[in-house]
Formats: structure tokens, C-alpha cells, sequence
């Protein structure tokens, strides 16, 4: 898009980009390490994870404070103000990603601890789908690919199905050893926040869709996780 | 001229124009001053009961066209219309329609503040006097106060009707002036940037005053703050070089408007 007649209008908004660009590379990297303090039970390797979660925290309040600066400095119009929007939405899903990497670093200690390596493999798999996902959907927003976010928000179902089989897999375990339901419900909670954080993906996805074609989109997303409506037949059989 | 057949209103017709009622309607309408093709084929459909904003850079032919709307353009000589514009479906340049007439439902409200050298209370009785509105003194009193009460400004000036009409600060000189404006009960009031010449306190007032007008009237504001179309408006027509762009629902022009000119135009990238 050509530029603004005042150039320090372009700068804030090019320094917003940046800033989300910095908060999504962080946030990226987070979740690659925390997956590989999982695959690879290296705890200090969460330690880590768990000790830069500020960083992100910090740059979404910076990032929302020149948005609100810029909003009232330049009362940004269209599509200008889309960016801006969906700038402050953006960093507050890249925060709660960072937070739910962080949460799953916490958790690596319990697990690496407790169980055997083979039942927190369906747990990488997962991990690492939803990094893909992230990646993908900020290639999508630097690139502000709109087609490429649909795909995202599309496959997130994905993500959803192996989340369905991996909190079925886990019951099953539970219920057949009582001393597997601590170890099994940390692993429980980490699918469920790698779950999430497709969904963020999603929102993001939903996000970019929003800026560039000014309505937001209106379709149903196919959703496969249906784990809070099942029923624990398994348990009243018995 | 013959009346324009009522043709329904397409699917993507702004929302505000589906759900009140025509007022103003033009159809290939083309103003030139001289040589110069100020406007250019322009058709646009402006309802009753609502705010409808012009915007656009200097020179884009937006005051020229709500100059249209009252024959003001009449009085330039080398100003020539062509084309159809229709109030309650009457053609305004119909050759028998008495152009003092049509001003009387049409106020106007210019860019700078200009009161009569006269007293607050002449300023607005002058109107309904010369119409022969009014039925005798109390009666005109009458309308001289809700129509100061209407602009908002009778509280300030109750206890001096009597002083002069420029003794006042701009922005009661302008609310004078809407007042003027409503007294003679138009049905559409024409608005040339109001407000370019007033402080922010002043322009709030000013654009709350416009809120509250438009339930009894059809509102057509030309304004170069894109904040204030924003602000006031329902609808918002965006010209550009001559061309009417963009007509939209206000609401739409500004968070995602269709033509990339307008998009320029109003986040400020226009060469």
C-alpha cells in the first residue's frame, strides 16, 4: 500500500508490525523448546522456557501501549485501524501461547519424572503440529496471506482429532493403573494447552482474515474436539 | 420534467437508504462552471431522517454538488446543470418551480458563521416574517424561541435577545445560524463545513446539536474532518476529481471502505 503523507504515521505502524513480528519469533521459539524439553527430557532445557515467558509478556504491554498511543495520536481510519486492532488482538493470543508454552515446560518435570518415554510421544506429536501451525500463521500475517490463514484455521481440526485420541488413550490408562492418573493428567493438561494453542492459531488466522477483507469471518470452523461432551462409558460399564 | 420511475433499490444500497425514506435524489447529474466539468455524472439516493456526509479533497466537487441541492449555483453565470435532482420526488430545476419557494425548505448553514447585523431575535424572526409564517407577534415569538431552544443556544441568550447577533462568541454565532436556519421549517438542511471555523468544545456541541436535528430533518453536511463524517454521519459519500466514488453506510466507509481511492483518502495516503 503507498505511503501515508505523514511518514512518522508509517513508522508507527511499521513499528507495531515489528514489534509482533519480535513477540511471534519469541513465541515460536518457546513452544520449539518447550516440545523439545519433552521429546528430549531435558529439564533445564524448560527451566529456560519457563524464565523468558516474561519477555513476551513484556512486549505485549509495550505493543498495546503504542497501539492505544497510535490510536490517539492519528485516529486511524479502515484499514489502518484494522491493522491496529488486529495488531493488540494478535499479541494477546502470541501472549497466551507463550503462557501455555510455559505451562507445559512446568509440567516436563512431572512427566520426564514419572512416565515412560512412549506415552508423552503423542504429546510431541501434538506439540509439534501446533508449532507448525503458529509458523504457519505468522508467515501468514507477515505476508498478510489471507488464503494462507484460511488453511491454518482450517486444518486446526487436525490438531483436535489427535487431541480426541490422545485424551482417550490417557483414560484408558488411568483406568487401568490408578497410579498413572497424576503422571497422566499432567500430560492430560499439556495436550489440552497444545489444543489451545491451535485454537490461538485459529484466532489469529480469524484475525488476518478481518484485515484484509474488512468483515470478519462468518463461516463455522470445523471443530473435532469432542472431549467435553464424552461420556465415560468405559468407567460405568465397569 | 417527468417524475424519475421509482426504480427499486439494488441489494448492496446502504443499509441507512433501505431503511428510511427518500428525500433527495440525483440522477446523471453533471455541473459545470465555464469549460470546467465540475461534476460528473453523479447519481446518488439521500434519505430523510438520517446525516448524510460529503467528504473528499478540495476542489472534488462536494460543496459544488450540496450547492446544487438549494440552486445556489444558480447565481454563478457561468455555472450550468444538467441531469435530474429530484426532492420528494419533484424536480427542483423544473422550470416552474419558484426557486424562493425551495429555499424555504432548504436551510443552509455555512462555513463561517454569519449572523445578520441585527439582534439575536431579529435574526431568527426574519425568516418566518418574510415567509409569512407566523400568526402575529406571539406567535413569532414562539417560533423564535424553539427554534434557539432547537439549536441549543437559548439558555445562553435568554436574557438578551435584544443584543446584535455578532456580539456572540463563534460558536453561538453558528448555533444562531442553525437556528435561523430551522425557524423557517425546512425539510432539508444543508451544512458547508460548519464547524471549520469553531474550537473542539464548540464543534461538540455543534455535532450533538446535528444528532438530535436529524430525527426531524434530512441532514447533508460537506466536512473535511474525516472524524466529524465519522461522528455525525449515517451515509458518506466520498468524491474525488469530480466522481462520487463512494457512497456507503457511514459505518462501512470507515472501517472497511470498497474503492481504493477512498481507502487513501481517509487514512491519509492521498497525493
Amino acid at each position: 500500500m503507498s505511503d501515508h503523507i505523514v511518514k512518522a504515521y508509517d513508522e508507527d505502524l511499521a513499528n507495531l508490525k515489528t514489534m509482533l513480528a519480535q513477540m511471534g519469533g519469541l513465541a515460536e521459539d518457546h513452544l520449539a523448546k518447550a516440545i523439545d524439553a519433552l521429546s528430549k527430557r531435558d529439564t533445564k532445557l524448560a527451566d529456560v522456557v519457563i524464565a523468558q515467558d516474561e519477555k513476551i509478556d513484556a512486549l505485549e504491554l509495550q505493543l498495546e501501549e503504542r497501539a492505544i498511543l497510535t490510536i490517539a495520536k492519528r485516529q486511524p481510519m479502515a484499514r489502518d485501524l484494522r491493522e491496529i486492532m488486529v495488531a493488540i488482538r494478535i499479541a494477546s493470543d502470541l501472549e497466551r501461547i507463550g503462557d501455555l508454552a510455559k505451562n507445559i515446560a512446568k509440567r516436563t518435570h512431572a512427566i520426564n519424572e514419572q512416565l515412560p518415554r512412549k506415552l508423552a510421544a503423542g504429546l510431541t506429536r501434538m506439540g509439534r503440529l501446533s508449532l507448525e501451525e503458529l509458523k504457519d500463521v505468522l508467515d501468514a500475517y507477515t505476508t498478510t496471506d489471507d488464503n494462507k490463514a484460511l488453511d491454518v484455521w482450517r486444518n486446526d481440526g487436525e490438531l483436535d482429532a489427535l487431541y480426541n485420541s490422545i485424551f482417550r488413550e490417557l483414560l484408558t490408562y488411568m483406568m487401568e493403573d490408578p497410579r498413572m492418573i497424576g503422571p497422566c493428567t499432567h500430560l492430560l493438561f499439556g495436550a489440552k494447552n497444545f489444543e489451545r494453542i491451535g485454537d490461538h492459531a485459529t484466532n489469529i488466522a480469524e484475525n488476518i482474515y478481518y484485515l484484509v477483507h474488512g468483515q470478519p469471518l462468518r463461516e463455522e470452523r470445523p471443530k473435532k474436539d469432542t472431549t467435553s461432551t464424552t461420556a465415560f462409558d468405559s468407567m460405568n460399564e465397569r | 420534467m417527468d417524475a424519475m420511475v421509482n426504480t427499486p433499490l439494488a441489494e448492496n444500497a446502504p443499509r441507512i437508504a433501505r431503511e428510511k425514506p427518500l428525500k433527495i435524489r440525483a440522477r446523471n447529474v453533471d455541473v459545470y462552471y465555464g469549460e470546467k466539468h465540475a461534476i460528473k455524472g453523479l447519481n446518488i439516493d439521500i434519505p430523510d431522517g438520517a446525516v448524510s456526509a460529503f467528504i473528499g479533497p478540495s476542489g472534488c466537487g462536494k460543496s459544488t454538488f450540496l450547492r446544487s441541492i438549494n440552486r445556489m449555483n444558480d447565481t454563478i453565470p457561468s455555472c450550468r446543470v444538467t441531469g435530474n435532482i429530484e426532492i420528494d420526488n419533484r424536480d427542483i430545476y423544473d422550470k416552474k418551480l419558484d426557486v424562493v419557494q425551495l429555499r424555504a425548505r432548504i436551510g443552509m448553514v455555512f462555513q463561517k458563521p454569519n449572523p445578520f447585523p441585527k439582534s439575536i431575535y431579529e435574526n431568527v424572526a426574519y425568516g418566518p416574517k418574510i415567509h409569512g409564517l407566523s400568526k402575529g407577534k406571539a406567535d413569532l415569538e414562539e417560533i423564535v424561541v424553539t427554534s434557539l431552544k432547537k439549536a441549543g443556544l437559548f439558555e445562553e441568550v435568554k436574557d438578551r435577545l435584544d443584543h446584535s447577533g455578532t456580539s456572540l462568541s463563534g460558536g453561538q454565532q453558528q448555533r444562531l445560524c442553525i437556528a435561523r436556519a430551522i425557524a423557517v421549517n425546512p425539510e432539508v438542511i444543508l451544512m458547508d463545513e460548519p464547524c471549520s471555523a469553531l474550537d473542539p468544545i464548540a464543534t461538540a456541541r455543534i455535532e450533538e446539536l446535528i444528532d438530535e436535528l436529524r430525527q426531524n430533518f434530512c441532514i447533508v453536511i460537506v466536512t473535511h474532518s474525516m472524524q466529524q463524517a465519522a461522528r455525525v454521519s449515517q451515509l458518506t459519500a466520498f468524491f474525488h476529481l469530480g466522481n462520487l466514488v463512494e457512497v456507503g453506510d457511514t459505518d462501512e466507509i470507515f472501517t472497511a471502505p470498497k474503492d481504493k481511492r477512498t481507502q487513501d483518502y481517509i487514512t491519509g495516503r492521498f497525493g
